[in-house]
């Protein structure tokens, strides 16, 4: 083993262990499963984007035949306003369990009020009909900038801004203010020979899962909770649920049903709580599935934002200034991705002199949430759009000006600490000596070229690897398999016990299964999970060299494994016929029982991920619309551990930044309601408009790995905002700092010119 | 209001099933035959992760009323694979990784079928257009445009 | 002595603009401990969960038990959450 050895199973395309269930239609998603005596519950949603409740009236619904239980806001535990730390994730759950169901004020089109559970779906509907809420319309703002103006609508009367000092005297919307950097900058901006200033916008984007969220949840007699659902993490959802309705987590099991995608948006929960307070008081299981459109309405996109950005360089291109102003809609109460975006704004690029300030700023929308990469796409969108347009001013290649800025190993990255090896030059030079590159372009065509930044996290894992007598094992992890996870975990269990890759079995166990796990999120469970289950696979290794070693009496330091064997260490060990696992393992019984590798461990050692990404598109001059001709990524991961899931998840990213730059908009109407609630309109990229994705792997291990992982996941959806806007920008001849390049918005700009 | 009896075919079986008006073939597939291979994404015909075909042509079972099953054949994804046999495009799928979370799978696996079905030879684009219909937010459609072109060469004898 | 760098945001609330320190640590709750007896207050935010820390550019979050070197740089910063 090591970061450089050479792999029978890691590295390799192995057919995923729950592929054929896929393929097939048996894999079990969170609508999938019901249970005898189930009940379908439903909820009401607000139809304002912006309202006080003055009062809800449930009581003809409950008469309603069919009707077992109404849960409303005040049904609903009142918990201490106090953002706390659950594992890799942040949690005020006074603000979650408002979000869940509105109290006093609805904030956004679509926030819940009321929920039913009915025998029947058509029952369900029924009694939300018969619900009467009386509301009074209050302003609503959405917009960022205008949600920062002294005279907007306030979401929170109270909100004085964390941050400033001194500390505000007024409330507004402005949640807090962040800031990072070092350097001097007015020295930095003093020694430029050209100075760009831009203001970018970006809208906010929805991560289109394509499986709606939905839940199953028993409440029994004894107030035995088991969940069945779709999510990015079980035991997200155990922590959560018992926090918001106050009960234990030992009473609450959570049993993962396969996940159809989540991006992000299913870090967070929005129906297993409701379901718990309906199931509770009915008596009876119930299940709830969201529509599109609720799902549209109410579910976490990321932010929209508006970022200005400054940046200053020498006439040979040395990059001497970076500044930037970053506000992001945090949605209904505070939570942005701000942070991270003013962290990775300038991270590909030695600075010496940088600052980023970021603002979070609450706004009459359904709580951001995570979308890969949280903040980043639209930071590194709008520093990519400068760099590019830098590389014009100078007369330069605009790969050429970014290796000549790249930061390497020992750069101080604009967040702090110095960067460790980095793949960041590896990138931009695998990009330039892409044929891609230097591909020759057609009229109305242009190039764009944009790279991206992400740190990677580690964190929380168990796993245990159960070695069966006939030589076979089980591997248990506590991660939903998202994108071929399941691979990669019996991949690396196969590497280390050295036995075939069709002989481990990895499963994704529930929460009363197996310790606890932070969730499949921030590109971290090939790295973490996988970092656990190389370690568990490697105790039970250790295990079965002591046992081979009280066989032949010798010290387990004299035995060595390798190949699935037991093996004398040298020839001062002894002269043994070596033992294969399933040998040791057939005689567990006699030996001292079961063989069960563990691990828990807290990850640590998670390293960054860079990637550089190269479009041509053709923008029709007449309609305004934009073709994606062809696409090249490059991305350091570390190691692939199964490549095929790795440009898969390369290409997707690519997909969704695709569409986030071209296509995809909330629209609202001049009430604050959304007005695209559908695919058809809210329009995600479809087969026909994307070509080919090339991607082009560069592994750059990370030492704190086994097999040298860094994390794929995030990286490759920020590169495209960038890539795509500099292409246009290149092909049209005027800069496009207004994502999604529409066609309309793409007719005015050749149209008005520069 | 009273429900409607109706008599169809699914999957090469006679089935019977009652349903009420409003309840599309998606519903009966799924809530009362227990065939939840079919999977709902929009239920208004914009994602195509409810891909059947009825009397061969392929729709989205989310667009057709439960009533309009009455006397037609109906195959779903549960039908592909023949007895312990995958069909190439499943096969295919698998080897290529086409799939990540696996939810759009069946839908586009009908759809393909549904292509090669009528054209054995279609170019790249006429694959991406007739797949058009489908989303997958996961892959960026690429793998899974090779494969459904893999196959058809394979199936070609190529 | 290790050098330890704090956010822009932990000097304005804790150190009067201090960021950089030199300290004589020999672990991450050390080092909290003894950031404390200098600022106090400040190891309720370290601890809570929302820092992280990067030990020679390498990064820990929720790591008590990592060790310092009598050279490292030791710098605060946001835990990074993920989607
Ligand atoms: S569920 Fe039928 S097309 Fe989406
Ligand atoms: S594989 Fe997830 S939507 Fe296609």
């Amino acid at each position: 083993m090591g970061v450089d050895g050479n792999y029978k199973w890691v590295g390799k395309r192995t057919v995923r262990p729950d592929g054929t269930d896929k393929v097939t239609g048996r894999a079990l998603f969170s609508a999938d499963s019901s249970m005898p005596g189930m009940l379908i519950g439903k909820i009401l949603r607000s139809p304002h984007a912006h309202a006080k409740i003055k009062s809800i009236d449930t009581s003809k619904a409950e008469k309603l035949a069919g009707v077992k239980s109404v849960v409303i806001g005040k049904d609903f535990p009142n918990l201490p306003n106090k953002t706390i730390s659950i594992g890799i994730l942040a949690a005020n759950f006074s603000e979650m369990s408002d979000k869940l169901m509105a109290r006093k004020k609805v904030l956004y089109d679509g926030h819940p009020v009321a929920a039913v559970a009915a025998t029947t779906s058509a029952i369900a509907d029924k009694a939300l009909s018969l619900i009467k809420v009386e509301y009074q319309v209050l302003p609503h703002v959405i917009d960022v900038d205008e949600a920062m103006k002294p005279k907007a609508p306030l979401l929170h009367k109270k909100m004085i801004t964390v941050g400033v000092d001194p500390a505000p005297t007024k409330a507004s919307n402005v949640a807090s203010r962040c800031e990072f950097g070092f350097g001097d900058l007015e020295a930095g901006f003093a020694a430029a020979d050209v100075i760009i200033e831009r203001t970018f916008k970006t809208k906010p984007a929805h991560q289109g899962y394509l499986e709606p969220h939905g839940a199953v949840v028993s409440v029994a007699e004894d107030g035995q909770v088991t969940i069945w659902c779709s999510s990015q993490g079980q035991f997200m959802v155990r922590s959560y649920c018992a926090r918001l309705m106050q009960i234990d987590e030992a009473q609450i099991r959570v049993i993962p049903a396969e996940i159809g995608g989540g991006f992000g948006g299913k870090t967070v929960i929005y129906l297993e709580p409701v379901a718990m307070a309906l199931s509770g008081r009915a008596g009876k299981p119930v299940k709830m599935t969201m529509t599109r459109e609720e799902v549209m309405r109410a579910t976490g996109p990321t932010s929209g934002t508006s970022i200005d950005v400054k940046l200053g360089a020498t006439k040979d291109g040395k990059l001497t200034a970076g500044e930037a102003e970053l506000r992001y809609q945090a949605g209904c109460y505070p939570g942005s991705p701000v942070g991270p975006g003013a962290m990775t704004a300038f991270a590909p690029y030695n600075l010496e002199n940088v600052k980023t300030v970021g603002f979070d700023v609450v706004v009459n929308r359904p709580q951001a949430a995570a979308y890969r990469a949280p903040g980043a796409p639209m930071s590194e969108f709008a520093v990519e759009s400068v760099i590019d347009e830098m590389a014009q001013k100078l007369g330069m290649d605009p790969i050429a000006l970014r290796e000549l800025n790249a930061a390497k190993e020992g750069t101080t990255a604009p967040y702090g600490p110095k960067f460790g090896p980095i793949g960041n030059e590896q990138c931009l030079e695998a990009a330039k000596n892409h044929p891609h590159y230097s591909a020759p372009l057609g009229p109305n065509q242009g190039r764009g070229v944009a790279s991206g930044f992400w740190f990677n996290v580690g964190g929380e894992s168990v796993a245990s690897v159960n070695i069966n007598t006939d030589g076979t094992a089980v591997v248990l992890s506590g991660n939903p398999d998202i994108g071929g996870s399941r691979a990669s975990m019996a991949a690396m269990a196969a590497e280390v016990l050295g036995i075939d890759y069709d002989k481990v079995r990895p499963i994704v166990a529930d929460t009363s299964s197996i310790g606890y796990n932070d969730l499949t999120g921030g590109s971290r469970t090939t790295f973490a999970s996988g970092m656990a289950v190389c370690n568990a696979a490697t105790d039970a290794v250790d295990q079965m060299r002591t046992r081979a070693a009280k066989v032949w009496d010798i010290s387990p330091d004299a035995v060595e494994w390798s190949e699935g064997h037991a093996r004398p260490a040298g020839p001062n060990a002894g002269d043994f016929e070596p033992m294969s696992l399933a040998d040791i393992a057939r005689t567990s019984a006699k030996m001292g029982g079961p063989i069960t590798g563990r691990a828990a461990i807290n990850a640590q050692g998670a390293a960054p991920g860079f990637g550089t990404h190269i479009v041509d598109v053709e923008v029709d001059p007449e309609t305004g619309h934009v073709t994606v001709l062809r696409y090249t990524a490059v991305q350091d991961v570390g190691r692939a551990i199964h490549p095929s899931y790795v440009e898969g998840q390369i290409q997707g990213g690519v997909a969704q930044g695709v569409g986030w730059a071209l296509n995809e908009e909330y629209v609202y109407g001049d009430d604050g309601c959304l007005q695209n609630t559908g695919f058809l309109d809210y329009r995600m990229p479809v087969a026909s408009d994307l070509p080919m994705i090339d991607t082009v792997i560069i592994e750059v291990p990370n030492e704190a790995h086994p097999f040298g992982v860094r994390g794929v996941g995030e990286v490759p959806i920020i590169p495209p905002l960038g890539a795509v806007a500099n292409a246009v920008s290149n092909a049209i001849g005027v800069r496009m700092t207004d994502l999604p390049l529409s066609p309309p918005k793409i007719l005015a700009a050749i149209k008005n010119g520069s | 209001m009273s429900k409607h009896h109706v008599t169809s075919t699914v999957n090469g079986e006679p089935v019977e099933f009652l349903c009420e008006p409003q309840e599309t073939l998606l519903d009966i597939l799924r809530d009362q035959l227990d065939l939840t291979g079919s999977k709902e994404g929009c239920s208004s015909g914009d994602c195509g992760a409810c891909s059947v075909t009825i009397d061969g042509r392929l729709v989205c079972a989310c667009l057709v009323l439960g009533a309009e099953a009455e006397g037609r054949k109906i195959e779903t994804i549960e039908n592909m694979a023949e007895g312990d046999t995958l069909h190439p495009l499943q096969q295919k799928f698998l080897e290529e990784a086409a799939l990540q979370c696996g939810f759009c799978t069946p839908g586009f696996l009908v759809a393909a079928k549904s292509l090669l079905d009528r054209n054995d030879n279609p170019t790249e684009t006429e694959v991406r257009y007739w797949l058009a219909g489908n989303l997958c937010r996961c892959t960026g459609y690429d793998k899974i445009v090779k494969s459904v072109m893999d196959v058809a060469a394979e199936m070609r004898g190529e | 002595m290790a050098q330890i760098v704090l956010t822009n945001d932990l000097g304005r609330q804790f150190t009067g603009g201090e960021t950089t320190l030199d300290m004589d640590v020999t672990d991450v709750r050390d080092l909290i401990r003894k950031l404390d007896q200098k600022f106090p207050g400040i190891a309720e935010v370290l601890q809570d969960g929302s820092m992280a820390v990067a030990i020679d550019g390498n990064l820990h979050q929720d790591a008590w038990l990592e060790d310092i070197g009598p050279t490292s740089e030791v710098y605060f910063l946001p835990a990074i959450r993920g989607g």
